[in-house]
């Protein structure tokens, strides 16, 4: 919403100075978002004569000027291709070293087709006053050479524009917002209300709301008819204050309605009568009927558009555009100005779908004040005789205007309890009265009717902000928030500290963290085991962000696409996010995932002369899995590893661990080859991820001891052997045989060396195992330890199938 | 004597011609062993008479001692001589690049990071951390936040919706984290102090707009909080968050559905220059949204507005962070460009703190 000082003035009596009035605007809640004085931008150039037009020697559409800047100087050289350039033109002259704002220039002295130029003679374009560029400013003859052009206009009046919330419909107009002012103490509201305009017989066309069995989207219209106008150009004064707020003056009439729009927030039109054939229907639009708007496009409506129809079609889209055809031009002699109400949902519905930005769309959706609808009428009507002349008819209402009285119980000391402001009943009084309410009772009995204009207004929490804006937020203390009596105790939940264990674990392992998108492309998604239709997005804002994502990998390992195409092929990522595997709560999980490409291992990437880097693999996945277990708390050594796991993984490169036969804490392995090549991805991948929410809860602890350390003073005993397996045997069941065999001595087994070649049959390996013997009561003998080495060959022969290496 | 002297000079010069460990011990043995030079010696001490042997015995045995005393001298010299010699040869250039520890090639996204400034700021105000889910019911969105059923945000055009179900009913992307203050309200009674960290999801996308981005909520529910201890709050946390003595803030009145007084919070900086300092300056830079939570969202919770009393605020996470590190553009936070996260990542142990301070 923009409106130039001298405008907020016809309605605000203010010794007020900009500063102050753009400061309490944006105090009681209308922020200003911007303020500027054209002046300003004017202040370089003035008024000019052209003694003398010449052609220019070497181009056809230049002319080389001869000018006075009225400073008392030799005249100016200047070339100018305006076609209106001639001599004895008075015009706008912008010198070398001013900046022309509607071709962002700074002026220097130039040469054109070899003629010296020393300025320009500006359009209303150049000075961005109008979008007119068919020829420099053509000023009439007695204006004051040398004067500022910008004083000459009287452009010497500051633009404010707010930014206005969806609540204010009041504020859509100028006299809304010296309301505000007022109230907050800024001046005095001038209250001119539009005194009533006798018409002379009735409004020759009648207006029929028809909308049948269907609710009606137009609860009054008021129409009238003023014969024997002369329509011409608006008052200079009038085109100014339009011009000044960004509108292009069209002609009295239309003017009018575009000034009321802005000055009361009351937006009307304006039908040639001439155009108009029989009775004005107010109805649903019809499938196939459309309409030339006032923009010059046409545009179809269907039965949820409110329409204005004749004999001769539509004429307007109610309350959001009128119809050219029907629209005032200067030869129109009769006018029919229409101020109606219309439903607000709808009517914003249709302005959204039809995409149509009106000045009447913006203030009918907000909610126009109804009881204004008729005065608004009266005022058009005054203003209308007093510019163009004319009779007016009678006014014809359809329908009828709906009243807005309502009350509201507001004990004044709701102020102070949501706002901890303490204001005297007085105080709160006085504001609510400023701002229009009317307020009768007192002490708990207190009641408040709000204003016609003031649709939002509904309980006691809007009378609380209404004084509380204009009071001032400056004035309510801050008051600190009690703290409790207490230690702090823990703030974060059991899932929400395992995400922080598992994200700092996998950082302190080398690894970046990324955050990608919650959405991917829908080959990924459906590659990586989702894909639903349920999880597709409606309304993606682009194809590759169409599905919610069942797997953080697709997103990283993308994104290591993206780094390796910038040259930056070794790269450890991992994300701490929400996978969807449905759409309920319960269907959204957290996941710590993570990758490793190229040769970016925990250690280090790349070349280096200690060593270079291996290539990732499935074991660097797992350690990272395994890491970021053993951070949340998992006791990974009692977790089962399986060597199978999901299809996008390399089917003889991957695993998972699982707690119990069922549970799936991770995943790890290889990206699998065509999964890569589906997703364009080159260079190998070691990915993981971790399932947060399936690891359980610890169960609740007793204490925090962590009882008592208990550690042997015996010898421990190492004792290596090598069994030769088939090739299948996997070495987690080989040793966890050989840890089987006997629990209270064995304290530990380590696999130090996996052999396939000479000595050892085709398919099948040696695996080399070392077994710590802890005695716990005495020094073992040899006959105990071979007893021992016994059960372990037993044991591992009769797990694996294998025998003792000799 | 005349013997014994020559034997010991010639013993001693052998001791000093030794050059290496070996040597010596060869001279040692000449001298020393079973039937060394000077061990022969002392053998003949028994054939002597008493006499001879009171005059012979210490002559021997004094070489002996000087011998020994002059081998290990010797061999501490050689020792120390070829220990030099290692050690010389020992040397390497420490110059050599190291490859860098883990831990300093690990990042934390900033997201993460200012989450748990966040954190660890509203905690010490008593506050706890709530979470909801991004896919949400219209219902909980927007109708219990008292949108109007025609609010434009519900167009398809600002929000990701799901498809369609049989009962008719859409799920959507939450638009803000506040439908987890309805699911607080409804699941805990007050007094209620939570914040709500989360992704969220609007139909936008341009240099400072993503359609994913992550918001805080706070909300405070009890029978007494108002306007004042909002402004209280969002001072201090404004105060800890930037790590600044003093900040200027402006509230202005403003609108939402779901809060009543409504608010916009201003933060007082400078921006200058090419990027905004909080805390100095004259400009104004509008950080957050607020008010006393609405009536009809209390009551839509099943309590009584009359009785219980609140206020909540949301701010965009990536804006604050964007802020306070000096990150230009919103975009890179979800492009995962290994130099970005590098540059302005955290390291995996620097956790933000009160008592050790949230940046380092």
């Amino acid at each position: 919403m923009k409106f130039t000082l001298s405008w907020l003035k016809e309605h605000l009596e203010t010794d007020a100075t900009l500063d102050e009035i753009v400061e309490a605007l944006t105090r009681v809640g209308l922020e200003v978002e911007h303020v500027a004085n054209p002046a300003d931008r004017l202040k370089p150039f003035t008024i000019a004569r052209v003694l003398e037009a010449r052609q220019h020697p070497n181009a056809d559409r230049l002319r080389v000027l001869t000018v006075d800047a009225g400073d008392g100087k030799e005249p100016l050289q200047i070339v100018c291709g305006a076609p209106n350039a001639r001599t004895g033109l008075v015009g706008v002259l912008a010198r070398p070293g001013d900046y022309v704002p509607g071709i962002d220039v700074t002026l220097s002295v130039g040469k054109i087709r070899d003629v010296e130029s020393f300025g320009m003679m500006c359009s209303e374009r150049e000075l961005e006053l109008s979008e007119a560029h068919d020829g420099i400013i053509d000023l009439p003859e007695d204006a004051p050479v040398g004067a500022s052009y910008a004083a000459y206009v009287g452009l010497d009046d500051p633009v404010i524009e707010i930014g206005l919330t969806p609540n204010r419909p009041d504020c859509t107009g100028v006299s809304g917002i010296a309301r505000d002012l007022a109230a907050a103490g800024l001046g005095k509201l001038k209250e001119n209300r539009p005194a009533q305009v006798p018409g002379t017989g009735p409004c020759p066309v009648a207006v029929r709301l028809e909308f049948g069995d269907t609710p009606s989207l137009c609860p009054a219209f008021a129409l009238r008819l003023v014969r024997g106008v002369n329509n011409g150009p608006s008052p200079e004064w009038m085109q100014k204050r339009l011009r000044a707020i960004g509108l292009r003056p069209i002609n009295a009439l239309v003017d009018i309605t575009n000034y009321i729009t802005f000055d009361r927030g009351r937006p009307l039109h304006v039908f040639d009568a001439a155009k108009v054939k029989g009775d004005l229907v107010v109805r649903r639009g019809r499938a196939g009927e459309e309409l030339l708007a006032l923009d010059g496009r046409t545009y179809q409506v269907d039965d949820s558009v409110c329409v204005i129809a004749d004999d001769n079609g539509l004429e307007s889209l109610a309350g959001i555009m009128g119809g050219e055809l029907s629209g005032c031009t200067e030869d129109t002699t009769d006018v029919l100005i229409e101020s109606a109400l219309w439903d607000e949902t709808n009517l914003a519905r249709t302005g959204r779908r039809l995409g149509i930005n009106s000045d009447a769309r913006y203030r009918f959706e907000r909610g126009v004040d109804p009881a204004f609808c008729l005065p608004g009428l009266e005022l058009a009507t005054r203003m209308v005789m007093d510019l163009c002349g004319g009779t007016p008819s009678q006014v014809t209402l359809a329908g009828h205007v709906p009243e807005t009285d309502r009350t509201i119980e507001f004990p004044f000391a709701e102020v102070k309890r949501l706002s901890g402001l303490k204001l005297s009943d007085a105080e709160i009084k006085g504001v609510l009265t400023r701002l229009g309410f009317w307020v009768t009772g007192s002490g708990e009995g207190v009641r408040v009717a709000p204003p016609s204009w003031r649709p939002d207004i509904h309980g006691k929490a809007d009378l609380v902000e209404e004084v509380v804006r204009i009071v001032g937020l400056d004035s309510v203390a801050s008051t600190p928030l009690p703290r409790g009596a207490t230690v702090t105790g823990q703030v974060l939940t059991p899932a929400q500290v395992r995400r922080s264990q598992a994200r700092r674990a996998l950082a302190v392992r080398g690894m970046k963290e990324a955050v990608t998108w919650s959405f991917i492309p829908q080959d990924q998604a459906e590659a990586f085991g989702g894909g639903s239709p349920a999880l597709r997005l409606a309304n993606p804002i682009s194809a590759d962000m169409s599905d919610m994502r069942p797997s953080l990998v697709p997103g990283l390992a993308t994104a290591a696409q993206r780094n390796a195409d910038r040259g930056y092929p070794d790269v450890a990522l991992f994300e701490v996010g929400q996978v969807f595997a449905d759409d309920t709560p319960q269907g959204q999980s957290m996941v710590a995932a993570g990758l490793r490409r190229g040769t970016a291992v925990m250690t280090g990437a790349d070349r280096h002369w200690a060593g270079n880097a291996p290539e990732v693999g499935v074991f660097d996945a797992r350690a990272d899995a395994e890491a970021a277990l053993a951070a949340i708390g998992v006791s990974v050594d009692k977790l089962m590893i399986f060597s199978e796991s999901a299809p996008w993984l390399h089917p003889g490169r991957c695993g998972e661990l699982r707690l119990g036969p069922k549970t799936v804490l991770a995943r790890f392995g290889e990206l699998h080859p065509r999964i890569a090549r589906a997703l364009d991805l080159d260079g190998r991948l070691a990915v993981f991820e971790v399932y947060l929410d399936a690891v359980p809860l610890p169960k609740g602890r007793a204490g925090r001891s962590k009882g008592a350390f208990a550690a042997s003073d015996l010898m421990p005993v190492r004792r290596d052997f090598a069994f030769v397996v088939e090739e299948a045997v996997t070495a987690d069941r080989l040793i966890k045989a050989a840890r089987g065999a006997e629990k209270t001595l064995i304290s530990d087994v380590t696999l130090f060396d996996v052999y396939r070649g000479a000595g050892i049959a085709q398919g099948h390996k040696s695996m080399a195992i070392d077994v710590t013997l802890q005695p716990r009561e005495r020094t073992l003998t040899e006959e105990e330890i071979d007893a021992v080495g016994a059960k372990i060959r037993a044991a591992v022969e009769k797990a694996t199938g294998g025998t003792l290496r000799t | 004597m005349s013997e014994l002297q020559s034997l010991e000079t010639a013993i001693l010069a052998a001791v000093a011609a030794a050059s290496n460990e070996a040597e010596l011990e060869e001279v040692r043995i000449a001298a020393l062993g079973k039937k060394g030079s000077v061990s022969e010696k002392l053998k003949t001490l028994g054939s002597l008479s008493p006499d001879e042997r009171r005059e012979m015995g210490p002559a021997i045995n004094g070489l002996k001692t000087r011998v020994t005393d002059a081998l290990a001298a010797r061999r501490e010299l050689l020792q120390d001589a070829a220990l030099d010699a290692r050690l010389q040869r020992e040397r390497v250039d420490v110059t050599l690049p190291l490859r860098a520890a883990p831990a300093e090639a690990g990042r934390i996204h900033p997201v993460s990071q200012v989450i748990d400034e966040l954190t660890a700021i509203f905690a010490d105000m008593g506050f706890s951390i709530a979470e909801g889910p991004d896919i949400e019911t219209d219902h909980l969105n927007f109708t219990q936040l008292n949108f109007p059923p025609d609010h434009p945000a519900r167009e398809m055009h600002d929000t990701f919706f799901l498809p369609e179900k049989a009962d008719g009913e859409r799920m959507l992307l939450r638009t803000h984290t506040s439908p987890v203050q309805i699911r607080t309200m409804m699941s805990q009674q007050p007094p209620i102090r939570v914040i709500i960290p989360g992704r969220t999801y609007r139909c936008d996308s341009d240099q400072t707009h993503t359609p994913m981005f992550h918001q805080v909520e706070g909300l405070v529910i009890d029978k007494q909080s108002h306007i004042g201890h909002l402004k209280w709050v969002l001072e201090e946390f404004c105060k800890a968050f930037f790590e600044v003595d003093e900040v200027r803030m402006r509230f202005r009145p403003s609108y939402f559905p779901f809060t009543e007084p409504s608010m916009e919070v201003d933060i007082g900086c400078d921006r200058s220059g090419n990027e905004v300092k909080i805390g100095e300056g004259n400009d104004w830079l509008e950080i957050l949204g607020c008010g006393m939570v609405h009536p009809n969202v209390i009551r839509n919770c099943g309590l009584d507005p009359d009785v219980y009393q609140g206020f909540a605020w949301g701010m965009g996470i990536d804006r604050i962070a964007m802020l306070k590190y000096g990150m230009p553009d919103l975009r890179a936070f979800f492009d995962a460009d290994v130099r970005w996260i590098e540059h302005y990542g955290f390291r995996p142990l620097d956790l933000p703190t009160l008592f050790g301070g949230l940046s380092r």
